[in-house]
């Protein structure tokens, strides 16, 4: 089954990010407070993992698990689409304490409250889709 | 035991959180959860009113296993993982909610004030809740990513555009958290 590896690597994502608590709304106003290294801790950690990992790829030229040469997509140049989107969504994951994952992964855990979160971001990435060429990007 | 019922240590979580991108990257996939809303706006027919949602969905179905994936490490890491010791803030953090009328953390991993069944049926619960999953979705699809896609993996890459869009990340979760949050809960 060819969807079986991504499920498994989503399970191990989904009890990662809640036995670190990155998916506690406390935890995220505790990070925006200062009050906390836990938040920093993690994704920095997180960082640091990922730039050696990727220099690796990219220094012995690792080909991916079907043999293909690994291509890692760079971002659009922009400035007005991050720093504005960006803002949006720090507005959102301060309110409700959640980012798009942890949406999903609080829905596991039985907070069903989430579902209205759920339910708002899916409109709200409806609208930009219907804004989408009004705005700066 | 306690090191995996209790709270992994920050320096754990984060290593295994860059793996899984690395995982992904191996898989020659991007790491990115918000593209998931896209998607499923997508397979509801949303490429009838916009050519953005006019995109093959079952290309992306590994993403969507992924999600599912998630949810249920959720279930597993919340029913089978853990003792009901987390999450344990900053005691100041936990003054400084009181004065805002939200509970303490006490084993819960969100807070009753924001995300109770009777704090749903309030208007101003519902509100809340559904506003600010409006700006999660807008504001992710308009900076074409989130914490996974811009601070985790466009940051890995060493990508100007993520770095910006984290600088956004703590524009507005800073302004939220110093100055909205406290107008918002003290008229509770």
């Amino acid at each position: 089954m060819k969807l079986a590896r991504f499920f498994l690597t989503g399970i191990f994502f989904g009890i990662v990010l809640t036995k670190a608590e990155a998916v506690s709304w406390y935890r995220i106003y505790e990070m925006f407070h200062f009050q906390s290294f836990h938040m920093y801790g993690i994704i920095g950690t997180a960082l640091f993992t990922g730039i050696v990992g990727l220099q690796i790829i990219k220094k012995y030229k690792v080909k991916d698990y079907n043999g293909l040469p690994i291509n890692i997509i760079e971002k659009e140049r922009g400035f007005w689409r991050y720093i504005i989107g960006g803002s949006l969504f720090g507005l959102g994951w301060a309110l409700v304490g959640c980012c798009p994952g942890p949406i999903f992964i609080l829905l596991g855990t039985g907070t069903y409250a989430i579902a209205v979160v759920l339910i708002g971001a899916l409109l709200g990435t409806y609208i930009y889709g219907l804004l989408k060429d009004k705005l700066p990007h | 035991m306690e090191l995996i019922f209790g709270t992994w240590h920050w320096a754990i979580s984060g290593f295994l959180i860059g793996v899984t991108m690395l995982i992904l990257t191996y898989f020659g996939k991007s790491f990115g959860m918000s593209s998931n809303l896209r998607t499923m706006c997508s397979m509801a027919g949303a490429g009838k009113f916009s050519d953005f949602f006019k995109l093959d969905w079952r290309e992306q179905k590994w993403s969507l296993a992924l999600v599912l994936g998630a949810f249920v490490g959720g279930f597993i890491a919340f029913y089978f993982l853990s003792d009901g010791s987390g999450v344990n803030v900053n005691p100041e953090t936990i003054t400084q909610l009181q004065t805002l009328g939200i509970d303490a953390p006490n084993g819960k991993l969100v807070p009753d004030a924001i995300f109770s069944f009777e704090t749903l049926q309030s208007p101003k619960g519902f509100a809340i809740l559904l506003i600010g999953g409006l700006l999660i979705g807008f504001g992710t699809r308009y900076a074409g990513g989130c914490t996974s896609g811009h601070a985790i993996s466009g940051l890995s890459n060493l990508q100007l555009p993520s770095l910006v869009a984290v600088i956004g990340f703590f524009i507005g979760g800073l302004a939220m958290a110093h100055y909205i949050l406290p107008l918002i809960f003290k008229t509770a």
